[in-house]
């Protein structure tokens, strides 16, 4: 029993993790129809982005004496790889998205694959394919309940992805940004036609949800000890497939599919065979499409003639 | 008055002119292809047999993905169970021929091409397995299923310990599958996918295709049989991605699952975007170029891939269609010559 | 006119990749594309297939860095029968059909003397094939596959096999240790591990031993709780888990964050720096096997350390010292039959007996695989300290 509540809670905390990167996913696609191929390779650099910081401000001397890192300094941290990750995330859109934007829908498909390349190599290049150890910007502290170890971290996870999901639900619901957001997703024409700032509104989309997916990549490195630059590659597909899942385009679905994905993952690894973990995913992503394509929270679009 | 209603004078039967001219088309590829193995290097030579694989993928990719426009980005997938299924039967067949036709280059030709054709088989059946659900969906997400099976088959070959999982199948002997591929063999079948598909392509069931690329919707108002069209041509793609897995097989000592991994699926795409999406001849000169380029950057060192990827970048950015466009090579050449000799007609 | 304009931009970008192909400087020494007639008089050219990019590149970046390191001493010497070596390294980016260009290429165009190359099994099978039937030396420094060195008698290893390492550890299991319940943690992307993982298994349960749970992940990996809370479950005495060491870092982190204290077992893919960055004090109480111990490491080995670290600013793993290995073995080689004819280097290959190299004393048998004893390492405190020889 204590066996099923732990690998339970592994799920829960993986599932939330990828929760927050099918966020970006899910906002992007909401609005501008296009997978966001990039967004895994924005996760990743996130996750970097919280490394270098981290050690600039001096966490492996924080780690050699024993003492915490200050929380404060955490925060910073935090700040620093969101920032980082939404600047990262606007420029593409700028660069590569924006200029094939009325392109048949292949085009942005193929541009968005040929960004994660890009970004995947580069960062083998600039940061070496070596994978790193996360450095400790929030100390591990273990306690046990009932057979089922838990970790601050993984507390941290779940608590910090529910806050941030929160925070973007107001945003979206009770912000003109939000609103703006929600009428491109419905009509991006009529949308302009009220007078709404479509470019602004699709960059400050590209931001949070790259941001999101940094706070994920720092909640990633803790959680998993070690970063290396393709760590986004299968990571930012089953984020997508969880955002698919909830149904693309609806907020509270990214969490629940991304939790589901999570669980099935971590159950199927321990149950199952640790071979198929992957696979899994790809299996409930073909399973959804075929019986309910717009996924579990998503509504039924009339395609008109 | 007398000429109407009367049957045109009776021309010649044109299969001994089409049958003379492809056999005399064999004899002379067989001819060049002796003349390159004794005089170019290998390493040239591995580079124009990878050249024509990946214009058998691309031309077969093109048919689904051009041609169709139904996006498919998993084909690697298929690949690999031509591959695997191609190496598999021919380990096992070759005894069994060589117990009836004798050991020789006679029975490794039939025990070749018969795998080939297997592989390709298998790989269009599985094609059809995952074409039948599949193509009800559209762009984006159909794109996506595919990627998941493209991924699902390579886990299941990693997973395969009789076909050697991880490590990769080589076969029953220590020097690995035996290397019956050759430029002969290659370029023949790129001829023959090149043929097929061309003729597929400009025939009725080829307009249909167009029609389910422009406008499904429209297409099936006319009677058009989109379903059955659609998962036609996903599994004749599939099929011939699997021929081109056969004889990537038989130039290695071996295959494994981590050589049809995602990114094997996005140098297909690669192929047809700059050839031009929709065209048979352009596929083909995106085949080639693909295989070349990445020996070409070789001087780049590390900074070839992230090059590559900027490449497909730039690519979309300024022409996505491609070198050709959805326009084919040898009309483009007809029209130039046309438009030349009525220039000079009218001056 | 714009699409004209668009189809010159990409026949420009197009071009300059041609071009690029044909340059005739050569970036930094390192791999040069000329098609050279033959190879100066006064050089000998040596080739070095490897993975430098993908999802494996920083094997074959390591190995590349010690081969080099081992290029320049050699150099810095006088250079080999009084020629300079020149090492000339292709990217095989992990793909086989890459490994077997890169070695065609090696072999016609830079027209190499000997090979070295690769870490991993099956792309040494690709690469080796075409080695084999060009009739040109081949070293390999760390695949540790049986089948490799079958491809034909001009494919050479510096490496332990797996079967004697998984029985090294078995063994100790059983004798020192005196565990009868174990689990087994392998990597199935790796043929190394599964090679190691098979052997243990084998030595193990023919010593009476129990495997009493076998869980696998793939390399790449980050999560492992999901598989060690069910060997968790299993209550067993120890897990082998013969991977690399990112992953087994991890793992150990895994396994204490979960209140799993039992020993890991593991083989020479644990030895790297990073090993103890990675896993901390989470590994004290493990042990693996390994080619040399550092606290009792011949003079040759600490002084490949230290100008390991010196040229690069890092300690080298494992596989950097095979790879220096492969290539003095090489040289030794060419040095004692005082030719460079491919014939002639493998016959000396073949002759090598009591070569004293980094990773230990390297005789080559008749099924031209490497003798050398291996050494178990216990970890404690962050270190790896010497516990016992095991002769093959």
């Amino acid at each position: 029993m204590a066996e099923l509540l732990q690998q339970i809670v592994n799920g829960l905390s993986l599932g939330s993790i990828y929760a927050l990167i099918a966020l970006g996913y899910t906002m992007v696609y909401g609005i501008l129809k296009l997978i966001n191929f990039a967004h895994g390779e924005v996760f990743m650099m996130g996750a970097y982005a919280g490394y270098f910081s981290a050690s600039a401000l001096g966490v492996q001397t924080y780690e050699a004496s024993g003492a915490g890192f200050p929380l404060l300094l955490a925060l910073a941290v935090l700040v620093v790889a969101m920032a980082a990750s939404a600047l990262l995330g606007v420029s593409i859109e700028a660069l590569a998205y924006r200029p094939v934007r009325s392109a048949p829908r292949l085009t942005p498909l193929i541009t968005a694959i040929g960004v994660s390349l890009f970004l995947q190599n580069a960062a083998m290049l600039l940061f070496t394919p070596n994978p790193r150890r996360y450095p400790a910007i929030l100390a591990e502290v273990r306690f046990e309940v009932g057979g089922v170890i838990l970790t601050n971290i993984k507390i941290a996870i779940f608590v910090v992805a529910m806050l941030l999901m929160l925070g973007l639900y107001m945003l979206v619901h009770r912000t003109w940004t939000g609103r703006a957001m929600r009428a491109l997703s419905m009509n991006i024409d009529a949308a302009r036609l009220m007078g709404i700032d479509v470019n602004q509104t699709i960059r400050a989309t590209f931001a949070i949800g790259s941001s999101l997916a940094a706070a994920g990549g720092i909640l990633y490195g803790l959680d998993q000890i070690m970063i290396n630059p393709l760590m986004g590659v299968l990571t930012g597909l089953k984020a997508f497939v969880a955002a698919v899942l909830g149904g693309i385009g609806n907020i509270p679905g990214a969490l629940i599919g991304g939790i589901l994905i999570g669980l099935a993952e971590q159950l199927t690894a321990g149950y199952l065979s640790p071979d198929y973990r992957d696979a899994i995913t790809f299996v409930i992503l073909i399973l959804v499409l075929l019986v309910k394509p717009e996924g579990l929270l998503g509504v039924v679009r009339q395609e008109k003639v | 008055m007398s000429t109407i209603g009367a049957l045109p004078p009776a021309s010649p039967p044109r299969w001994p002119l089409r049958f003379g001219v492809g056999a005399a088309s064999i004899a002379a590829l067989f001819g060049l292809s002796l003349l390159l193995e004794g005089g170019l290097i290998e390493y040239v030579q591995r580079i124009i047999l990878l050249a024509g694989i990946n214009v058998i993928l691309a031309v077969s990719l093109n048919l689904i993905n051009g041609t169709t426009g139904q996006f498919s980005i998993g084909h690697a997938g298929f690949m690999a169970i031509g591959a695997y299924g191609s190496a598999f039967a021919g380990v096992h067949i070759a005894p069994l021929l060589a117990g009836v036709l004798g050991e020789g280059k006679l029975s490794d030709a039939v025990t070749f091409n018969l795998s080939l054709i297997i592989g390709a088989a298998l790989a269009g059946l599985s094609g059809f397995g995952v074409g039948l659900p599949s193509l009800r969906l559209k762009g984006d997400y159909l794109a996506i299923v595919t990627l998941g099976f493209g991924e699902i088959i390579r886990i299941s070959f990693n997973n395969a310990t009789f076909l050697g999982a991880a490590t990769g199948y080589f076969g029953n002997s220590p020097a690995g599958l035996p290397a019956y591929t050759s430029l002969f063999w290659v370029y023949l079948w790129v001829a023959l996918v090149i043929i097929a598909t061309w003729n597929v392509t400009f025939s009725q069931t080829g307009r249909s295709l167009l029609a389910i690329r422009e406008d499904e919707i429209a297409a099936e108002a006319m009677a058009t049989p989109t379903t059955r069209l659609k998962i036609l041509a996903f599994s004749l793609s599939a099929a011939g991605a699997g021929i081109a897995g056969g004889l990537f097989a038989h130039m290695q000592a071996g295959i494994r699952p981590e050589d049809f991994r995602f990114e094997k699926s996005i140098d297909m795409i690669v192929m047809i975007i700059v050839g031009g999406l929709g065209s048979v001849s352009g596929a083909a000169i995106g085949g080639v170029f693909v295989a070349v380029s990445l020996e070409l950057m070789r001087d780049l060192n590390q900074y070839r891939l992230v090059l590559y990827a900027l490449l497909l970048v730039v690519i979309m950015l300024v022409r996505p269609e491609g070198v050709l466009g959805t326009r084919e090579l040898p009309h483009l050449v007809t029209d130039f010559l046309r438009r030349r000799r009525q220039r000079e007609a009218a001056p | 006119m714009l699409e004209l304009g668009s189809l010159g931009g990409l026949s420009l970008a197009l071009g300059m990749f041609g071009i690029a192909g044909c340059k005739e400087s050569k970036p930094e020494g390192a791999s040069g594309a000329q098609p050279s007639g033959a190879a100066p008089a006064s050089e000998i050219v040596i080739g070095h297939y490897g993975s430098m990019t993908g999802n494996t590149a920083h094997f074959g970046q390591d190995t590349d860095k010690a081969v080099r390191l081992a290029v320049d001493e050699q150099n810095a010497a006088g250079g080999l029968l009084g020629k300079k070596i020149r090492v000339v390294t292709l990217d095989d980016r992990g793909d086989s059909a890459e490994a077997a260009n890169a070695v065609s290429r090696l072999i016609d165009v830079e027209k190499v003397v000997a090979l070295i190359g690769e870490v991993s099994s099956s792309l040494s099978l690709a690469g080796g094939r075409v080695a084999q039937r060009r009739k040109i030396p081949m070293v390999s420094p760390s695949s540790t596959n049986p089948k490799v060195t079958q491809v034909g008698d001009y494919i050479f290893r510096v490496c332990f096999l797996d079967p004697f390492q998984g029985k090294v550890m078995a063994d100790f299991a059983r004798d020192e240790l005196k565990f009868d319940r174990v689990a087994i943690f392998k990597d199935v992307k790796n043929d190394y591990s599964i090679g190691l993982a098979d052997a243990f298994r084998a030595a193990f349960t023919a010593r009476g031993g129990q495997i009493a749970s076998e869980q696998s992940f793939s390399a790449g990996d980050t999560d492992f709780s999901a598989q060690l809370t069910t060997i968790k479950a299993a209550n067993v005495q120890g897990i082998y888990a013969p991977g690399y060491y990112a992953e087994v870092g991890a793992i150990a982190r895994t396994a204490q964050r979960l209140g799993l204290k039992v020993p890991l077992m593991g083989g020479d893919g644990w030895d790297a720096p990073d090993l103890y960055t990675i896993g901390g004090d989470a590994l004290d109480g493990s042990f693996f096997s390994n080619h040399f111990a550092p606290d009792v490491a011949t003079a040759k080995a600490q002084k490949f350390v230290t100008d390991f670290k010196a040229k690069y600013g890092q300690e080298p793993t494992g596989l950097g010292a095979l790879g220096y290995d492969a290539a003095i073995v090489l040289f030794d080689a060419i040095k004692r039959v005082g030719k460079t004819d491919p014939e002639s280097v493998r016959n000396a290959l073949a002759e090598t007996k009591g070569f004293e190299a980094v990773s230990g004393t390297i005789s080559i048998n008749k099924d031209r695989d490497a003798e050398k004893s291996a050494v178990i390492l216990a970890i404690e405190g962050g270190k790896a300290k010497y516990r016992a020889t095991v002769k093959p």
